[in-house]
């Protein structure tokens, strides 16, 4: 049997190969989070002077959100391209290799790391390039980027289960909105100390997504904070050890052989 | 010792929920060293028992030994020993052929300096050299079957398993797809199991053909053992004039049992009645036709006559094996 690293090394690289050969699924992800930033950076500048907005750049602000966005898109893509596998019987030939469960699931999650990683480091640059100054300084861009491959493991096991239990590409694009709900009800575009509607308010607190985000946005704007990083750190691990169980039992229903 | 590639299953059964039996009970036997065609509509049962074979899919009853190894018990092992190449080309069009193979070679755990070589070997024995950096979702069906091949011999299996290999394919690629699954049996001494729905492919290529129908191996046998056993040829005329078909049909039915629909002018010789009797009779009753042809019986009366039905009218309807 061949070493587990080879086999992950070698599913990875299919992974990557797959992406960068299809610039259609590829560029969503890296620009349209951006041109998003860019337009509410344009639209909703005003509420920074809202008292009690932490910065008065809301580039600044607005830059975490794209760290979640390119994410969700991660999970879509990492989802229907396992899907497609399924569907096409190019999972039944990896099932047929001396391939083990573990090595499957890791491979395909590891693509989307390196994938999430490069969409980390797109971001920065761009916020650096308008000027966003990251008040954690070099050290709080690398946890960024750290931050950014740990929310990709828990985006990508999540994609992958939804591939692994439905076996339909176009089910997982179906499940996409509802993901992105989870975006829309956070605190994306308003800190939520001073969201004024109750229930919305209610929501984005109870919401793991707006941790996720202000984690990131702690870095860029506040500098080291404790308890914005331990949220945001332990909910996506939490993300992360939940998709990846899913995940891997789903794998073991999906992968029938003896 | 050497390497016990045969296949041996017994009573080998797999139900679906709410489904139907989709392998009913199955014996068979295949050498080391064979050709098995395995002959049937769809869903027959067929791709099921690959399924099963091929540690895929777990019996729902009976045995299987493949290479030596228990299906159900050592799945890793009989991977270690197969090769397959199961229905529709299982192909990633975004990678090139060469990707392919690469990956496989690195799964299958080839070892790092023979990987390159045993991929240009294998590109080479397929006739893919030229195209291995195009890909895949450029290759014609035919290419894409060659790669498919060339991607189940990787490990140097000593059985291959073959599912419909040829479906799609023109004729020119059907049969270098024959010739080199032919080379693997007879110079490299590979166990092949092969399901067709052709019976030209399993006339050709297969040394022994197993019928199956409706889950259960209807007849089993070499194809000429198995035509041997429908025995009597059959004579098929085309007449000179449209007027003088109900004339030939009844002098024709006076050799033996009419074979085909209404507008067929065949019958199956009745035995001790040779196609010189006929062709007299023809002369003595003055009928001109155009063409008077004895043909010997194919798999498809075989199949007729075991089934009650020609595998081209049994082709209907899906195979019961799931959407993997």
């Amino acid at each position: 049997m061949s070493a587990l690293p080879t086999q992950i090394g070698a599913l990875a690289q299919r992974s990557i190969l797959r992406t960068a050969r299809q610039p259609a699924s590829a560029i969503p992800p890296l620009i349209f989070p951006v041109a998003l930033l860019l337009m509410n950076s344009g639209g909703l500048k005003a509420s920074t002077e809202l008292p009690g907005f932490p910065t008065d750049s809301f580039l600044a602000f607005a830059l975490a959100v794209p760290f979640i966005q390119g994410a969700l898109f991660s999970t879509m893509n990492a989802g229907t391209d396992l899907a497609r596998d399924i569907q096409t019987g190019f999972f039944s030939r990896l099932s047929l290799t001396p391939v083990r469960g573990s090595a499957l699931l890791a491979g395909q999650i590891t693509g989307i790391v390196v994938l999430g990683v490069l969409q980390a480091v797109f971001y920065i640059s761009v916020g650096l390039l308008l000027g966003v100054r990251f008040a954690a300084g070099p050290a709080g861009i690398a946890l960024l980027i750290v931050y950014a491959a740990l929310v990709a493991v828990g985006f990508g096991a999540l994609g992958s289960f939804l591939a692994l239990r439905t076996g339909s590409g176009e089910s997982i694009q179906g499940l996409f909105p509802v993901l992105f709900v989870f975006l829309f009800i956070s605190s994306m575009n308003t800190p939520r100390s001073l969201i004024a509607v109750d229930w919305f308010r209610f929501l984005a607190s109870a919401n793991p997504v707006s941790y996720l985000i202000e984690c990131v946005r702690s870095l860029i704007i506040t500098g080291w904070d404790a308890r914005a990083l331990a949220l945001g750190f332990g909910f996506a691990t939490l993300l992360a050890i939940v998709s990846l169980v899913a995940a891997s039992w789903a794998l073991g229903r999906r992968l029938e052989r003896t | 010792m050497p390497r016990d590639n045969s296949i041996v299953v017994e009573q080998l059964v797999r139900e679906f929920k709410k489904g139907p039996r989709a392998v009913d009970g199955i014996d068979l036997y295949v050498a080391p060293g064979e050709i098995y065609g395995f002959l049937g509509p769809n869903g027959a049962g067929k791709s099921t028992t690959v399924l099963m074979l091929t540690t895929l899919l777990p019996p729902t009853a009976g045995t299987a030994r493949v290479g030596g190894y228990d299906v159900r018990k050592e799945g890793p092992k009989v991977r270690s020993v197969i090769g397959a190449a199961l229905q529709e080309a299982a192909l990633d069009p975004l990678l090139t052929g060469r990707d392919h193979l690469k990956l496989q070679t690195m799964l299958q755990a080839i070892p790092r300096a023979e990987r390159k070589p045993r991929q240009n070997e294998l590109l080479d024995r397929v006739g893919l050299t030229d195209a291995a950096g195009r890909k895949v979702g450029g290759y014609s069906g035919g290419m894409k079957r060659r790669l498919d091949l060339a991607l189940a011999l990787v490990h140097r299996p000593s059985i291959l398993f073959l599912d419909e290999p040829t479906t799609g394919l023109d004729p020119q690629s059907r049969t270098a797809l024959w010739a080199e699954v032919a080379r693997l049996a007879r110079e490299d001494n590979v166990t092949v199991f092969l399901t067709t729905q052709y019976l030209e492919e399993a006339d050709v290529l297969a040394d022994r053909v197993g019928i199956i129908d409706h889950g259960k191996i209807v007849a089993e046998g070499t194809p000429t053992a198995l035509k041997e056993e429908i025995g009597r040829p059959s004579v098929h005329v085309i007449p000179c004039r449209e007027e003088d078909r109900p004339r030939i049909l009844s002098l024709l039915t006076r050799f033996g049992e009419k074979l085909g629909d209404d507008r067929d002018l065949a019958v199956r010789l009745r035995d001790g009645v040779g196609m010189v009797d006929v062709i007299r009779a023809m002369d003595a009753d003055g009928v001109v036709v155009d063409d008077v042809e004895l043909r010997a019986p194919t798999l498809d009366d075989v199949f007729l006559a075991k089934t009650g039905r020609t595998l081209e009218g049994a082709a209907t309807g899906q195979d019961g094996a799931p959407v993997r």
